[in-house]
């Protein structure tokens, strides 16, 4: 194995190599770092690098801890000490975190290293990333298509093999689409799973970290460092975790799957459709009993999240005012005007609007019909997947509608925009776990694009729906294949 | 401006404490009413018998000792402040 080759690797293989002592971790980190100036240019996943301090954190790694030696990337919305913590905006464009993020704290004790901050949709509110006020991220299987969002620089990252693996946050699906968009797997943990404190709220009801990596078992190697009771997060639920890792290897049979009848929506791409169709008699046939289920208040999971949501994130980012850190603009004539125009010039349009919709459906008078209205609809949902999940053990369906849709093509409508998270923001609203794995590809233009499968599983359930993804996974060599970016890279 | 809603864009700006263009105000005024119209069909649930759910969880109020401890500095706490001086964040007269 040449030093050119310990990019693509999983991270389970990265760590059999480094704990045979076969290669070191700092070659681990020049390799990774001539990877990212070599493909990073033209996919734009990175905000920020500190690969010199990832290299002697390197030369001090202990490579028997659980993630001894291993490079991770971080989205720029999690704080990471010394580090830039942008969240892809201009109003923290020139911030640097005074302090690690409990996911941090927890990656760090396991032995891996956070060396750089990946793009986003500005403060996580979007699903291509082209809402970044600072960078365009590119599809690593088609660069003029999105990575989806709002973790798209996490998930091209991890497709164009120029991290091993990333943390990224899902609020309405915002690691499970890009993964899918990307071609990697991407897991949102239970609501309280992993701990928020030193994640930049966006909507602190529905926020949740988790990892985007190559394969189901990193996936899981990531989960058992970070998920846990944290005391400095009052929502972080007091239970046991499990050895995800070790829970792995399970086959399918006596597994129970659910097919939504309501997510048989029109609008699924029929390449979408026929890979999923695919994947569910795949895992029926490996034994697994296929259920059909009914999920009635689907139909209102968008506009319930966008209520919800962007009550929390106008409630969250009132923080915002350019007096005690990030951007301030000059010449205001007083107080209020400093305000006014520190958020006028410091956000971008997305942030404004949802901004804008949150106050709105706050304000006196409109709150019960909205905002109240929206959380009891929310409750009917929950209840909707307890039911289901009283039949069976995880819910499958596509990740997104479509594959990775074109840079530009959705951004000048908003709502258009919203209803691509279909499939995946009603698990934020129940607050269940769910996973995208690779089911296949879309031929589009002559070229492959991925598709991604979804897996949802009751609350706290983690386990099971990370051995029911593994058991498919294994099956197949869809998490196997790499975009022609990375074998362009190689080659070079 | 022209409106379709009980949503006046340029007034809950206000609110917000965003100094909108009027160019935007005008274009937030026509996105924002496609999504209240999208929203509208929630009054088609029947959320009768139903309690607000504050979380998808049920999590309850959590406490604990209400004992000091270690944390930021003020050096730390100015460390990213636009401007700071004496150990205080500095902003335009309030008071006239």
């Amino acid at each position: 194995m040449t030093e050119k080759d310990l990019p693509a690797l999983s991270i389970a293989d990265l760590q059999s190599l480094l704990r045979r002592r076969e290669i070191c971790a700092r070659e681990v980190v020049n390799a990774l770092r001539a990877r990212i100036e070599a493909v990073d240019p033209d996919i734009g996943a990175y905000l920020s690098l500190d690969m010199d301090a990832a290299a002697k954190e390197a030369e001090e790694s202990n490579v028997d801890l659980p993630l001894g030696g291993v490079p991770l990337a971080i989205k720029d919305i999690i704080n990471v000490m010394g580090q830039p913590c942008t969240c892809a905006s201009k109003i923290l464009q020139s911030y640097r975190a005074t302090y690690d993020a409990t996911v941090i704290r927890k990656l760090r004790a396991a032995g891996a290293i956070p060396f750089g901050k990946t793009n986003l949709d500005e403060f996580a509110m979007g699903s291509s990333t082209e809402n970044s006020a600072l960078k365009l991220t590119r599809n690593p299987w088609e660069l003029s298509r999105v990575p989806g969002g709002s973790s798209g620089g996490s998930a091209a990252a991890v497709a164009a093999d120029a991290a091993f693996g990333a943390l990224g946050t899902d609020t309405g699906g915002s690691i499970r689409q890009p993964a899918a968009l990307s071609g990697i797997v991407g897991f949102k943990p239970t609501y309280g799973r992993v701990s928020r404190f030193g994640l930049v709220a966006f909507a602190s009801s529905l926020d949740q970290i988790g990892p985007l990596t190559k394969t189901v078992r990193d996936a899981a190697l990531i989960m058992n460092a970070i998920a846990g009771h944290d005391r400095q997060d009052s929502t972080s639920l007091d239970e046991p975790v499990p050895d995800y890792a070790a829970r792995l290897g399970h086959d399918l049979r006596g597994v129970r799957l659910g097919l939504p009848k309501e997510y048989l929506i029109e609008g699924i791409d029929p390449q979408v459709k026929a890979a999923i169709n695919a994947a569910v008699k795949q895992m029926n046939s490996l034994g697994a009993e296929i259920v059909d289920v009914s999920l009635p208040t689907t139909e209102y999971a968008i506009a319930v999240y966008y209520i919800v949501a962007t009550a929390e994130a106008s409630a969250n980012l009132a923080r915002f005012d350019g007096v005690r850190y990030g951007y301030r603009a000059e010449n205001a004539k007083d107080m209020l005007d400093l305000y006014g125009c520190t958020r006028e010039e410091g956000f971008g349009p997305e942030v404004k609007r949802r901004i804008i919709l949150g106050t709105y459906v706050l304000s006196s008078g409109y709150y019960d019909a909205y905002y109240l209205r929206a959380q009891r609809v929310r409750e009917l949902i929950r209840q909707d997947f307890a039911k289901a999940f009283e039949k069976v053990d995880a819910l499958v369906s596509p990740t997104s509608p479509v594959p990775a849709f074109k840079l530009g093509e959705r951004a000048a409508d908003p709502l258009q925009m919203y209803l691509a998270d279909i499939f995946t923001i009603a698990a934020n609203l129940a607050g269940i776990c769910g996973i995208s794995v690779p089911c296949g590809f879309a031929e589009v233009d002559g070229r492959r694009l991925p598709i991604g499968l979804q897996l949802l599983g009751k609350a706290l359930d983690e386990a099971r729906i990370l051995q029911i993804a593994h058991a498919y996974e294994q099956t197949t060599d869809w998490h196997k294949a790499r975009p022609p970016i990375a074998a362009a890279g190689r080659k070079a | 401006m022209a409106r379709n809603s009980d949503l006046d864009v340029a007034y809950v700006a206000k609110l917000a404490r965003i100094n909108l263009t009027e160019a935007e105000a005008e274009l937030f005024q026509k996105q924002l009413e496609d999504v209240l119209k999208y929203v509208e069909k929630l009054h088609q649930a029947d959320v009768s018998d139903v309690e607000a759910a504050g979380h998808g969880l049920p999590i309850f109020n959590v406490f604990r000792e209400d004992a000091p401890r270690d944390w930021f500095t003020a050096e730390k706490a100015l460390s990213n402040a636009p401007r700071q001086a004496n150990g205080l964040f500095i902003v335009p007269k309030v008071v006239e």
